[in-house]
């Protein structure tokens, strides 16, 4: 965290010094885009002048003129059909680039209510811009008739008020329900707790050792090897892991314990439709089960390099743009083993500096090295 | 210059009036510090159009970065300096440049530039007064404006950048000057521009509530006043209980920042560094800012919908459908707009089950949108529709209502804003429904207004093209964003280089970036055909658009005090268009019954008895005369 600070003071100093030789600004170029501007605001000029001068003709022959009314409906007709189709090639062609389906269990429940939504919202769409567009055409003005005088019609408008207020009754029922069960699940006693704490600008994962509870945290603890503040004083940290990459057993109910410690930051993982904010002061937690591995995703995909990643979505700075962990959905049998690699978060560092016996001192080469590959 | 001096003279000839006024007004009283309604509608036109052109700007600055994040451009170096070292935008002035730019739009330009100027032009005009309750207050309000506006701007030019915590600078990041750069001085300058800028909006709103309320000219009842009047009356009431909280939001942070309590702090490890902050918590500042915040979003909105009703009346020459529907739902809208700002927080850590309430709240306030959204249509079916440019703005502002507001219900939903909060599919939805749809009820009202204001006719040619190239680039640009967000792509990104699952949309980044730049482009033609036509334009005549509302009834040439003679006094309703057996195809507030008996209804007596009883006897007398033939 430090050496980022560190890295990006360096970029800032570099940057001021690069300054001086900077690139040299490539005058004609941009006396040629401004060329270009005045050119087309000159084709403007001429196209309008023109425009008046046939329209002088016109009423000199004694005819109309330009009748913009009628021009300007054709070219709503013009940009309701464009708009169509632009909107049915945005919607097949961008549509496809979005998220795979829900990773998860409670995602898949997201997906459908987002299915419901988008074809009653897309039919509203679709109609009231049609009907308003060709509305534009069909009444276009004339000299020839009046409007229809109609200041109101109670029956049609409480049919418009009755006819919404119900869909958003039921969306809202189905919303509430979903929204219900996806925040206020239970704690399960097989619940696989992970610490993820956000700070300027990565993600610190712990996990909890053999007896599956983490170890309490007080922001007052952080130290330079304790850059968590986990508290030695429960007996609960000692066995509490520290973690690089975010491995998920597969269909094994997780439970994602988020903390801040500088800014808000946010953790996102839209593969699983899981997002909340790390808030430093106020300790959340977001349940989700996770339902595709990492593997099965590559090959539905046809993308080998695919990973799940956990990114922050709340503004925290000027490398907020990247601030992210890979994770992994895996087999049982493969998180068993990959758990069982992983180093204490209790390393010979933090020992020292806690005055704990070096007792199990054989790992100390390895996890030192790794602390300094981490920062 | 008070008002009461100019009643002293009501029955005085014109001439007389106008010569006696005139030359006793200064340079500095006439167009600096007036007082003046007119006058200071068109300070904070000029003002919020500048202002406008600045965030515009600001926002082709940040394109071109999230468009071209490898390339580099010598020249942003010329012209931003450290900002943008080996001519790339940096890190943290990318999120300065967002942040100013939204402060900018959602305060300045569409709170300052547009119930600024509309109000200010149209309270007086179209209810019959002669001037706002308190010229003075008024004018100290554009004053206020234009000081928080300087101040904003000054930021650019302190040492480490402009505010840059987002245009909502959530505490801790707003409140911890070594969080980034923009969290120093920056950050100073925006809390007191905002601060400035709240008296400013406190000033003019309780000016335009006391005008409203009280100085409606004679048979000018509430359900009589046009429904421009109808928005900005409850935009004004919206604005005076909402802005305080924001500045108590605001004090809050100024404490945290200088004086060191804990109001929005703790707990927190900065650097490394514990921060001897406790107890605080970051959500209440969120809690402040979005019971401003939510309410903020419909201040924008509802004039942009009050002019596009007046508007589409006029150009369909039909009466607006369901006028009461229209004031209810305004109404609505006004009430509820309170109780939703929770949506903003489903994602914060708030208790869920507030979560759940907020949803509730949220997705019942699409009622009402949806009603007036039904009655625009129901207003140009079987109407008569000219296409001013005024009109094609209307009815911009009508399909961005539409495409923006559907969007609204999937952010509304709770559980579908889990994957879609803070993604481009916010910036796609709040773009369109406030921002587009704002900004083009607030070029409808410029080009309706304008000979109003200035006396003379803007360009329709020009107004047609600014139109739809405005029109479609908005689409083009916006329209996409919403598949960013439903991939996960997270807003205030400063490039998506860094993500293997993001580049894929670098193409459709350039295709927007290019749009943009298009629409910025157009609206040049705008600021031609705007100041040009201010001393060139055509002449106006005294009612260009064949419309019913009072402002109308006034002479060309402005004096202080509105009308020569008295005010008129007003008879009906303002949405008389077409109406059967009448001469013209519209028939002005100021005229009375009595000179419309073959156009008038059973329905205009429903609180009447005397007339119906008249308009019987005409009906009867007439049938008898048809008889005799």
């Amino acid at each position: 965290m430090l050496l980022g600070t560190n890295l990006l003071m360096a970029q800032t100093a570099a940057a001021g010094a690069a300054q001086e030789e900077a690139p040299k600004v490539d005058w004609t170029g941009v006396a040629y885009y401004v060329a270009i501007f005045f050119l087309i605001c000159l084709g403007i000029a001429i196209v309008g002048k023109i425009l008046k001068i046939y329209d002088l003709t016109l009423k000199m022959q004694g005819k109309k003129g330009i009748k913009w009314n009628n021009i300007m409906a054709v070219i709503c007709i013009i940009f309701l059909l464009a708009g169509l189709y632009g909107s049915y090639w945005s919607f097949t062609e961008q549509g496809s680039m979005t998220l795979p389906e829900a990773a998860s269990a409670h995602g898949v429940k997201i997906d459908e209510m987002f299915t419901v939504t988008t074809v009653l919202t897309m039919i509203v769409f679709f109609v009231t811009q049609i009907l308003l567009f060709t509305f534009l055409f069909r009444y276009r003005h004339s000299d020839k008739r009046r409007a229809h005088f109609l200041p109101h019609n109670n029956t049609i408008e409480k049919v418009w008020t009755i006819a919404p207020a119900i869909v958003l009754t039921i969306l809202v029922v189905f919303g509430f329900f979903t929204w219900q069960k996806i925040m206020n699940s239970e704690n399960l006693k097989d619940d696989i707790n992970i610490d993820v704490t956000g700070h300027q600008f990565a993600w610190e994962l712990r996990y909890p050792g053999k007896d599956g509870v983490l170890g309490p945290k007080d922001f007052r603890l952080v130290t330079g090897a304790n850059n968590l503040g986990v508290n030695f004083k429960k007996k609960s940290s000692f066995d509490d892991l520290k973690v690089d990459t975010m491995y998920l057993p597969v269909n094994k109910s997780i439970r994602l314990n988020i903390l801040a410690q500088d800014v808000i930051h946010s953790v996102y993982m839209p593969h699983f439709r899981v997002q909340l904010n790390a808030v430093p002061g106020l300790p959340t937690f977001f349940k989700f089960t996770p339902t595709i591995t990492t593997a099965q995703m590559r090959t539905k995909l046809d993308d080998p390099k695919f990973e799940y990643t956990l990114y922050c979505n709340k503004i925290c700075g000027g490398s907020h743009y990247n601030m992210q962990k890979v994770v992994r959905v895996v087999t049982e049998a493969e998180y068993q083993s990959w758990l069982s690699r992983q180093k204490p978060y209790l390393n010979d560092a933090l020992r020292k500096e806690l005055h704990f016996a070096a007792a199990n001192s054989e790992q100390s080469g390895a996890s030192t090295n790794r602390i300094a590959l981490n920062n | 210059m008070s008002t009461l001096a100019v009643h002293d003279h009501a029955g005085t000839h014109h001439d007389e009036h106008g010569h006696e006024h005139h030359h006793d007004q200064s340079f500095l009283s006439k167009y600096v510090f007036s007082m003046d309604h007119k006058m200071i509608a068109k300070q904070f036109l000029i003002t919020g159009i500048t202002m406008a052109v600045i965030a515009m700007i600001l926002s082709i600055l940040f394109r071109i970065q999230l468009a071209y994040p490898d390339k580099t451009f010598p020249l942003l170096t010329t012209l931003l300096g450290r900002f943008a070292p080996n001519g790339r935008i940096s890190p943290d002035f990318y999120l300065a440049l967002v942040t100013i730019h939204g402060t900018i739009m959602v305060f300045f330009v569409l709170t300052a530039g547009l119930s600024g100027t509309f109000a200010n032009l149209l309270i007086p005009l179209q209810v019959g007064a002669r001037d706002m309750a308190s010229p003075f207050m008024n004018m100290l309000s554009y004053w206020f404006f234009f000081l928080a506006s300087v101040i904003m701007l000054s930021s650019f030019f302190v040492q480490k950048g402009p505010a840059s915590g987002g245009w909502t600078i959530y505490p801790p990041l707003s409140a911890l000057p070594k969080a980034m750069p923009g969290s120093g001085e920056g950050m100073t300058l925006w809390l007191i521009s905002m601060v400035l800028f709240v008296a400013s909006s406190l000033m003019g709103g309780i000016n335009y509530v006391s005008t409203v309320l009280n100085m409606r000219t004679k048979g000018m009842d509430l359900w009589k006043m046009p429904l421009t009047i109808w928005a900005l009356f409850l935009t004004a009431i919206l604005g005076i209980l909402a802005f305080p909280v924001l500045v108590a939001g605001v004090v809050l942070l100024i404490f945290d920042r200088s004086v060191g309590t804990s109001f929005y702090l703790s707990d927190i490890v900065l650097n490394g560094v514990q921060q001897p902050f406790e107890g605080g918590s970051p959500i209440l500042f969120q809690h402040l800012f979005w019971f401003l915040g939510h309410p903020e979003v419909y201040i924008v909105i509802m004039p942009a919908m009050g002019i596009s009703s007046e508007i589409m009346s006029v150009n369909s020459r039909k009466p607006i459908f369901g006028y009461h529907a229209m004031v209810y739902s305004l109404i609505g809208i006004t009430v509820l707009s309170f109780i939703v700002w929770g949506h903003h927080m489903f994602v914060t850590g708030m208790n869920p089950f507030l979560g759940g309430v907020f949803m509730i709240t949220t997705l019942i306030i699409a009622v009402p949108s949806a009603v007036k959204t039904f009655n625009w249509l129901a207003t140009l079916w079987r109407g008569n529709i000219r296409f001013t440019p005024a009109m094609l703005f209307a009815i911009g502002m009508v399909s961005f209502f539409i495409s923006g507001g559907l969007t609204g219900i999937f952010l509304g939903n709770a559980a579908l804003d889990i994957n879609l909060h803070d993604t481009y599919f916010v910036v796609a939805h709040f773009h369109l429904v406030m921002g587009s749809a704002a900004i083009f009820g607030m070029l409808a009202g410029v080009y309706h207004w304008f000979p109003k204001m200035f006396g003379r006719m803007m360009d329709e040619k020009l107004g047609y093209l600014h139109f739809w190239l405005t029109f479609i680039c908005a689409y083009l640009v916006f329209f996409p964003m919403h598949f960013m967000g439903l991939d996960g792509v997270p807003r205030r990104y400063y490039a998506f280089t860094e993500f293997a699952s993001m580049q894929k949309w670098l193409t459709i980044n350039t295709f927007v970036t290019w749009a943009a730049i298009i629409a910025a482009l157009t609206q040049f033609g705008f600021l031609y055909n705007f100041f040009v036509s201010i001393f060139k334009g055509q002449k106006a005549t005294q009612n260009p658009w064949e419309s019913n509302t009072l402002e109308w009834t006034t002479p060309v040439e402005h004096l202080h005090g509105n009308w020569p003679g008295e005010i008129p006094t007003v008879y009906r309703w303002p949405y008389d268009y077409s109406k059967p057996g009448a001469e013209e195809d519209y028939i002005p507030q100021t005229v009375p019954y009595s000179q419309t008996m073959s156009s008038n209804q059973p329905h205009d007596f429903e609180d009447n008895p005397a007339g119906l009883e008249e308009l019987n006897k005409f009906t009867s007398t007439l049938k008898a005369n048809e008889q005799v033939k």
